[in-house]
């Protein structure tokens, strides 16, 4: 097949590709696939056009390093942007703005000439833009296919020119994903999803044929630089001239630092497409790190291309293309055109997608509404005219584009259209950032500051390219005007050692601030500039529909407002809308009347539709407003900023008092439950006590009562009165025990023990016992056992309790007890283990509780105080240990203790 | 022979109530927990039964209960360390015909079984 179909079809079928995503996106816009950061922070990427792809390559050949500042200014942006950019979203949310333009008009009081006037120097300055990223379509298609050497792509005729079929394309493209809907507000998913896509095509493109040249054709990075030192204008190449560089340098970064806020398409994807203000935050490193890859191989390509076509010469905008059709790399040379298609087609669709919003919703809808019987009451077309409009208008850009650049780019040097299109949008600096920050900039000092900045920008950066077409004489440049050295565009006011762009930049962004300032401080702030600017500036404190509407005074009915809603949304989502505004604003839904928040409330959601000065016209068409002054002004703005600040202050203070109320209530609830808990155990302590008492009692009243007693039974009853009166003792000092360690008060005296002493000295005690059940006996000592710090006392009345405990619950007969002690992982582990019944899972903790027995009436009856287990627990946890029950694998009791070792 | 019933979990108690109760010529069964005491007001019904009230398994109470219900006119005396108000009226609700708390005197018991058995009798 021929080249020339390959690429068709190939680009055709490129294009097809992103129809396909964003009709699926479009479709699946809550998916995680679509609505997530990375998309986000990639749709930012269409910074990133064909100017990039190939341009970057071409400026570093010929300029050095000079390509990078474009790149640059946006990464020192990056930090700034939860400052600036999210406060930017934030006022576009809550004021439903869409575009840079609604954005300076709604700032300056909906003012519609200034939105106009901006909307104007985005088309002026981005159609050319646009332009020429058709032509590197046109151009790349031509080199490709091998057509180029003797023709430039504007001559070519538009019905041989693929570029042209491309641009109809995109034109349906951006109008079925871009202007599908009357409602600018609502999000494009689907264009934003194939923005992303693109993004990824072309970074990985550009990459490739990177590493195709440094690695391929190269041995790495050192290789090259090593062979280019051969190159005579390599020094320049590599440093920033020390001359006039650095300035240039500077003024280039803050260029495109204001650049990526201001551009329309930038302001489209980063403010306009957020979907969640915290996606910046992954944003603000993706995009930078983006922005890092895309430039690490320019300069090795732009040495690489230089080294290669050293005799031959050849533009080195196109060394991208160039380089593989060099080397006979045909699939290679279509990966790259193809990157540098989806780069410029992505830049081409959204810029096209935020002018055609822009223009209409600035330009067109204000025109029809103020002056046409569209805008009457009673017709109801106007929705549908102005998605026609907006979908025309976008056609209509794309054409515009084209024949510029068909026949107007070629008359022109273009070579640095993207920079002379950053400054004129630049322009808008002072009037959209110092506007977010001081509410003394007016509009007329903003219609001022723009106006005296474009007429400069046009002066010094667009005059030239007309000189070069020679309609205007030469000297016209170099003596100035009329022989005046000093206005000489490219050496302004005398200032000559500044690039031509660094020049017109400084110059127009200078004398717009100052014109800006200088003309706001002279002039006064209409009543609906004053809140403007007051909630501009202060967004973060009216962040709600209610708090934001301030200053509105006048009659209007809530049928009227409606039915004009009706036309533009819809009757179901106006009544959807309406109701949830009344009920969340606790509004009573049958008032006929609409008060200022309902107003208000509908002139933002129409302002979403038709952009904020044209919502401003409809609504005052069907309300009748009463003209409001200063002081009112003043008044309710102070008035409605106190009571936001005192509502929030009382909030704030009613949450405390929740939080210590609700604490106080644990607290107490603790308190009772102590208490409680102290009842129980006196009340079980004197039961417990109370049962030897009454044998004491009993027996001594038969011995007192009845002198005549057998002395075998007189001796069994004096027994029994001595072991009540000792188990009685026991339980006295054992209580006492417990009471001391759980107050704090037992001080334990500590020494170093050996373990195997206090087994073997607690055996010898309960050796009797022991021997009496039968007991088999089976004791595993790891020795020898690390010294501990204890107390051997108290830790002997812990073993002792395990081992007796054990011997009461072994079976009559073939009772055994296993011991083991060993040294385990910084712990002493001390086991004792039964062949008794066990202890059921759910009573393994409350086993170590005070009188758990006795307390518990399914079980036996006690043999011992009750008070056993739960001293030993103490003991072990004074020494920084646990002990804990599990049944073993016999199913009898098996106690096990871990005492640190130190 | 008015047949005396004890029911107790401590043996020393039980052992000097055995004392006491025989020395008076009455016989007596002894059961050491509930459900060994309603097996044997069952098989012997005794007339006059002390009653403990806190046994594993089955409590005082609940045996009271089973006892009334065998044969209202079997006298109960429960015999508890239990001293609170809401014990004790718990013990009568049982339907118990005498509540004596420990530890207890030794004549003052001896008398109230020997009411009881001439209550019986009348």
């Amino acid at each position: 097949m021929e080249i020339k179909w390959l690429v068709i079809l190939l680009s055709f079928l490129y294009l097809g590709l992103l129809f396909g995503i964003a009709y699926w996106a479009e479709r699946n816009s809550e998916s995680r696939w679509v609505n997530n950061p990375y998309i986000y922070a990639l749709s930012m990427a269409v910074y990133c056009t064909a100017w990039t792809y190939y341009g970057s390559v071409g400026r570093a050949a010929n300029q050095g390093l000079d390509f990078l500042t474009t790149y640059i200014g946006p990464l020192l942006m990056a930090p700034l942007m939860w400052i600036v950019i999210r406060k930017i979203i934030r006022i576009c949310k809550v004021q439903r703005i869409t575009t840079i333009a609604d954005f300076v008009s709604s700032r300056y009081g909906k003012n519609i000439f200034i939105g106009g006037l901006v909307a104007f120097v985005c088309a002026v300055g981005v159609l050319p833009y646009i332009s020429i990223q058709i032509k590197a379509i046109s151009n790349s298609f031509l080199i490709l296919t091998g057509d180029s050497p003797g023709y430039t792509s504007a001559s070519v005729a538009f019905f041989n020119d693929t570029a042209f079929y491309i641009t109809i394309l995109l034109a349906i493209f951006t109008i079925l994903f871009g202007a599908n809907r009357v409602d600018s507000n609502l999000k494009n998913n689907g264009l934003i999803a194939a923005i992303a896509f693109e993004s990824i095509f072309k970074l990985a493109a550009f990459i490739f044929i990177g590493l195709y040249v440094t690695f391929g054709l190269f041995n790495g990075f050192g290789d090259i630089f090593q062979q280019s030192s051969v190159l005579p204008d390599i020094e320049k190449l590599l440093t920033i001239p020390s001359d006039s560089g650095y300035s240039n340098w500077m003024w280039l970064n803050i260029l495109s630092m204001l650049a990526i806020v201001l551009l329309p398409r930038q302001f489209h994807v980063t403010v306009k497409e957020n979907r969640n203000e915290n996606h910046l935050k992954k944003a603000m490193w993706l995009f930078p790190l983006y922005l890092l890859l895309i430039n690490i191989f320019v300069i090795p390509i732009a040495l690489g291309g230089k080294l290669i076509f050293q005799n031959n010469p050849v533009d080195a905008d196109t060394y991208m293309l160039a380089i593989p059709l060099q080397m006979s790399n045909t699939p290679l040379a279509l990966l790259t055109y193809l990157g540098g298609l989806s780069a410029a087609t992505s830049m081409i669709i959204v810029s096209t997608t935020a002018l055609g919003v822009m223009l209409s919703n600035s330009i067109l809808t204000p025109l029809i509404v103020k002056n046409t019987e569209l805008s009457a009451p009673e017709n109801n077309n106007l929705s549908q005219v102005l998605l026609r409009g907006r979908q025309i208008l976008i056609a209509a850009i794309l054409l515009l584009a084209y024949i510029y650049f068909k026949y107007v780019s070629d008359r022109f040097s273009i070579v640095s259209i993207g920079l002379i299109s950053f400054v004129a949008v630049a322009q808008f600096a002072p009037a959209v950032l110092l506007g977010m920050y001081w509410k003394n900039g007016t509009r007329s000092g903003a219609i001022a500051g723009i106006l005296s900045g474009f007429a400069i920008w046009f002066y010094t950066l667009v005059l030239p390219t007309i000189v070069s077409t020679g309609l205007l004489p030469e000297q016209f440049i170099i003596d100035g005007p009329f022989g005046v050295g000093y206005l000489s565009p490219n050496n302004f006011l005398g200032v000559d050692n500044l690039s031509p762009i660094t020049n017109g930049f400084f110059w127009s962004i200078f004398i717009n601030l100052l014109t800006y300032v200088v003309v706001s401080l002279l002039s006064k702030q209409s009543s609906k500039e004053i809140n403007q600017a007051e909630v501009f500036v202060d967004i973060f404190q009216y962040s709600t529909v209610y708090e934001s509407s301030i200053v509105w005074k006048g009659t209007a009915y809530v049928q009227d407002i409606k039915s004009l809603l009706n036309k533009f949304i819809g009757e179901e989502r106006t009544n959807r809308a309406f109701r949830n505004f009344m009920i969340n604003n606790k509004i009573n839904s049958e008032s006929l009347r609409a008060d200022f928040r309902l107003v208000n409330y509908a002139e933002k959601l129409l302002a979403g539709v038709v952009g904020s000065a044209s919502s401003r016209v409809l609504i005052s068409n069907v309300v009748k407003e009463d003209n409001i002054s200063m002081n009112e002004v003043f008044d309710i703005l102070q008035e409605s900023r106190r009571f936001i600040s005192d509502n929030k202050a009382l909030k704030e203070k009613s949450d405390e008092l929740e939080i210590a109320t609700q604490q106080l209530q644990i607290a107490n609830e603790e308190l009772k439950k102590l208490d409680q808990l102290k009842d129980e155990f006196i009340s079980t302590v004197t039961h417990e006590m109370r049962t030897p008492l009454t044998s004491i009692r009993a027996m001594s009243e038969i011995i007192h009562d009845n002198p005549d007693l057998e002395d075998e039974e007189r001796s069994k009853f004096l027994d029994t009165v001595i072991s009540e009166t000792k188990r009685m003792d026991r339980l006295i000092s054992q209580v006492l025990d417990l009471e001391k360690m759980e107050s704090g008060k037992l001080n334990l005296e500590l020494s170093d023990i050996q373990f195997e002493d206090i087994i073997s000295d607690s055996l010898d005690r309960l050796r009797q016992v022991i021997k009496e059940k039968n007991i088999d006996l089976d004791v595993h000592i790891q020795e020898p056992l690390p010294m501990i710090k204890g107390n051997k006392d108290r830790l002997m009345q812990v073993v002792i309790n395990l081992i007796s405990n054990a011997t009461k619950h072994c079976p009559e007969i073939n009772g055994k007890i296993i011991i083991n002690a060993q040294n385990g992982d910084g712990n002493l582990s001390f086991i004792v283990e039964d062949n008794g019944p066990g202890v059921s899972p759910e009573s393994r903790e409350l086993i170590f509780e005070a009188f758990y027995q006795a307390k518990n009436q399914t079980l036996k009856k006690p043999e011992g105080s009750g008070l056993g287990l739960t001293i030993s627990k103490k003991i072990i946890e004074l020494h920084r240990g646990k002990i804990w029950v599990e049944n073993s694998v016999t199913g009898g009791a098996r106690f096990q203790c871990l005492i640190p070792l130190n | 022979m008015i047949k005396v019933l004890i029911v107790d979990d401590e043996p020393n108690i039980i052992m000097s109530l055995e004392f006491l109760i025989k020395k008076i010529g009455y016989e007596v069964y002894i059961a050491r927990d509930g459900s060994e005491a309603m097996t044997i007001v069952e098989s012997e019904k005794p007339e006059i039964v002390i009653l403990d009230i806190m046994m594993p398994f089955v409590d005082g109470y609940e045996v009271c209960e089973y006892i009334k219900r065998k044969n209202r006119r079997t006298k109960v005396i429960f015999l508890s360390a239990k001293d609170k108000e809401a014990d004790i009226q718990k013990g009568y609700d049982a339907g118990a015909d005498l509540y004596i708390t420990k530890p207890f005197s030794t004549k003052h018991l001896v008398n109230k079984v020997k009411e009881l058995a001439i209550e019986l009798i009348e």
